[in-house]
């Protein structure tokens, strides 16, 4: 049984963390990693089956991809938290010679990332790769991917569902981060998604719902989603998140997508939110 | 003296097919997807011996490459099959970030390059492709010259850890190549020795090349003729060592001006040793609809224009 406080407790710091490096970066986006924190927070730290002693072929073991790779700072967090990488590295964010690139990349070699991911729309045809390659090797681990919701405005998205769908891609879990805001303004003023459950479920895949910002729900539903794996069916989760989620002022806006909190933000952010696992040091 | 003799024809998407079938038998982390295209690319034999390992995606290529990019990092081989065009244009973004970037083992396997394809007209005549894929960091560019070589190929950049695209055409083409050509990825082939021109074609240009030479032979011209097929990385090594014999080149590709072979010998001889260079390249144009030998006359990729270029070239010199 989950530790449901132990879990909110580590998602407090990795808010922190989040605040703290996009601050210190000047740049960055806070508000989906921030509606993100205890989605990322409970995968890594209590759904995947993984290895922190990173492998890129993730042999006999869960895997993840980010798709939105924007929301760095949440994914970058939890690695390191969960002993991907020193946490001291979190300090340079978005810096020169830094593993830790404004979007996730491969190419520092940063452990814990399979795949570059930023521009979007192609995460979940990475996912579904990975996929099959574990169903051709007999494995029965599981491969987790998160999309934006924006980012389903993408075509290659319903490609990529279409596929899974009609190869009966079964050993996948996607989540789609559903806050409903995006760079521009709300979904529905910049791009109307529709009847997005609906959408999913004529494409084929098995629809679960999720609040992102509650723990318990998370673990309810990631434990369903994966009772409903080889059954035939691709399953997806549409997780309800709040951009800017633990910080007041982040919250119920766009604004926050991709600008960094000035020192008074900061320091405001900072004191909503409690420090739990010790800051990681900023010279 | 110029020693090759064509012994038939055969398409280079044929070698393709036969070299994809025989790296299936060979190594089982080779898997292969196409997009709607599996008689066009040959694949069936692949399709037959291996069905588990073959994947098809429908039209869809932006999502072939992002599942190649996934199953490459979990340790497979894939072969991506379709058109040149949607191979690289279609798809860039996918490529360069998924696949280039993340320095993914995927093979991106493109039919039907260039004009000679024929009747279906520019919208698939692709003549950029070459330039599109070299520019990306970390990617190998290999376009063969025959069914024989394409199938040598195929089978050697399984062998490769990187991304590689190879380029292949259409039409039925003469063979040439033979078991004694011996295929390197990143090494020159040397089809000739001369000491008046060097001549360096890759593609379906080789064997007109090889046709020019002949004819220039009987008029007492040496040429040295070299065939680049894998444009990067490049053999600058063949390349200086022939130029510092003939001091003057012709480039021969089925291909854009900018951004082909071309391109990358005349910056490399800019820079180590400046010489006169001729192009045999179609000229900042898309293509039309005609058959392969019309359109390959029209725009300007015979061995008669090979001729006219390295008659140009001495000129110069």
């Amino acid at each position: 049984m989950a530790d449901i406080q132990k879990l909110e407790t580590i998602a407090s710091q990795v808010r922190r963390d989040i605040i703290r490096m996009v601050h210190q970066a000047t740049c960055g986006h806070p508000g989906a990693s921030l509606g993100c924190a205890d989605f990322f927070t409970a995968l890594y730290f209590e759904v995947l089956d993984h290895d922190n002693d990173f492998n890129m072929k993730g042999e006999n073991e869960d895997v993840f991809f980010l798709s939105n790779g924007h929301i760095s700072p949440v994914w970058y967090s939890v690695l390191a938290r969960s002993g991907y990488f020193p946490v001291e590295e979190l300090a340079t964010f978005r810096k020169l010679n830094s593993r830790l690139q404004g979007h996730p990349a491969t190419h520092e070699g940063l452990p814990g990332i399979r795949i570059a991911s930023g521009s979007l729309g192609q995460g979940l045809s990475v996912s579904i790769g990975a996929a099959l390659t574990k169903r051709l090797n007999g494995d029965d681990k599981l491969v987790y991917c998160l999309t934006g919701d924006g980012e389903l405005q993408e075509g290659q998205v319903w490609e990529a569902m279409m596929f899974a769908a009609h190869h009966k891609v079964d050993n996948i879990i996607a989540t789609v981060d559903w806050n409903g805001r995006q760079i521009d303004g709300d979904n529905d003023d910049v791009m109307s998604l529709g009847d997005l459950p609906g959408k999913w479920a004529t494409f084929g895949w098995d629809v679960l719902h999720m609040d992102g910002n509650s723990m318990d729900d998370v673990l309810k539903v990631f434990s369903e989603a994966k009772s409903r794996t080889g059954r035939g069916k691709p399953v997806v989760i549409l997780m309800k998140t709040e951009m800017g989620y633990g910080v007041d002022f982040m919250t119920g806006t766009h604004a926050w997508h991709g600008k960094a909190p000035n020192d008074e933000e900061t320091t405001s952010a900072l004191s909503q939110l409690k420090e739990t696992l010790g800051d990681y040091p900023i010279n | 003296m110029i020693n090759i003799e064509s012994y038939g024809k055969k398409a280079t998407r044929n070698g393709f097919g036969d070299g994809l079938h025989e790296i299936g038998q060979q190594n089982p982390d080779v898997v292969a997807l196409c997009a709607d295209l599996v008689g066009s690319l040959k694949m069936q034999a692949f399709i037959k011996d291996f069905p588990e390992r073959f994947f098809q995606v429908g039209v869809a290529e932006a999502n072939m490459m992002g599942i190649a990019a996934g199953l490459a990092t979990s340790g497979k081989i894939p072969y991506t099959g379709t058109f040149a065009n949607f191979s690289t244009g279609r798809v860039y973004d996918q490529i360069r970030q998924s696949i280039a970037y993340s320095h993914k083992n995927v093979k991106i396997c493109a039919s039907h390059a260039g004009i000679s394809l024929g009747e279906d007209g520019a919208t698939h005549q692709i003549m950029e492709d070459i330039g599109m894929m070299k520019m990306l960091p970390g990617m190998t560019v290999i376009n063969p010259c025959d069914y024989l070589q394409t199938k040598q190929a195929t089978i050697a950049i399984a062998e490769h850890y990187g991304p590689v695209y190879l380029r292949f055409g259409r039409p039925s083409w003469p063979m040439f190549i033979t078991e004694d050509h011996k295929f390197e990825i990143g090494k020159a082939l040397q089809l000739s020795k001369g000491k008046d021109v060097s001549i360096f074609a890759t593609g379906h240009l080789v064997w007109e090349a090889v046709e020019a030479c002949k004819q220039l032979e009987s008029e007492g011209i040496s040429c040295e003729l070299i065939n680049i097929h894998t444009i990067k990385p490049l053999d600058e090594e063949a390349i200086l060592d022939s130029i510092s014999k003939t001091h003057c080149a012709v480039v021969a590709e089925e291909h854009q001006i900018l951004g082909g072979l071309g391109g990358s010998i005349a910056q490399l001889l800019a820079s180590k040793l400046p010489t006169p260079i001729e192009f045999v390249a179609t000229n900042d144009t898309f293509g039309e609809s005609g058959t392969t030998s019309q359109l390959m006359s029209k725009y300007g990729l015979t061995s008669s224009n090979v001729v006219d270029a390295i008659k140009k070239v001495l000129d110069r010199k």
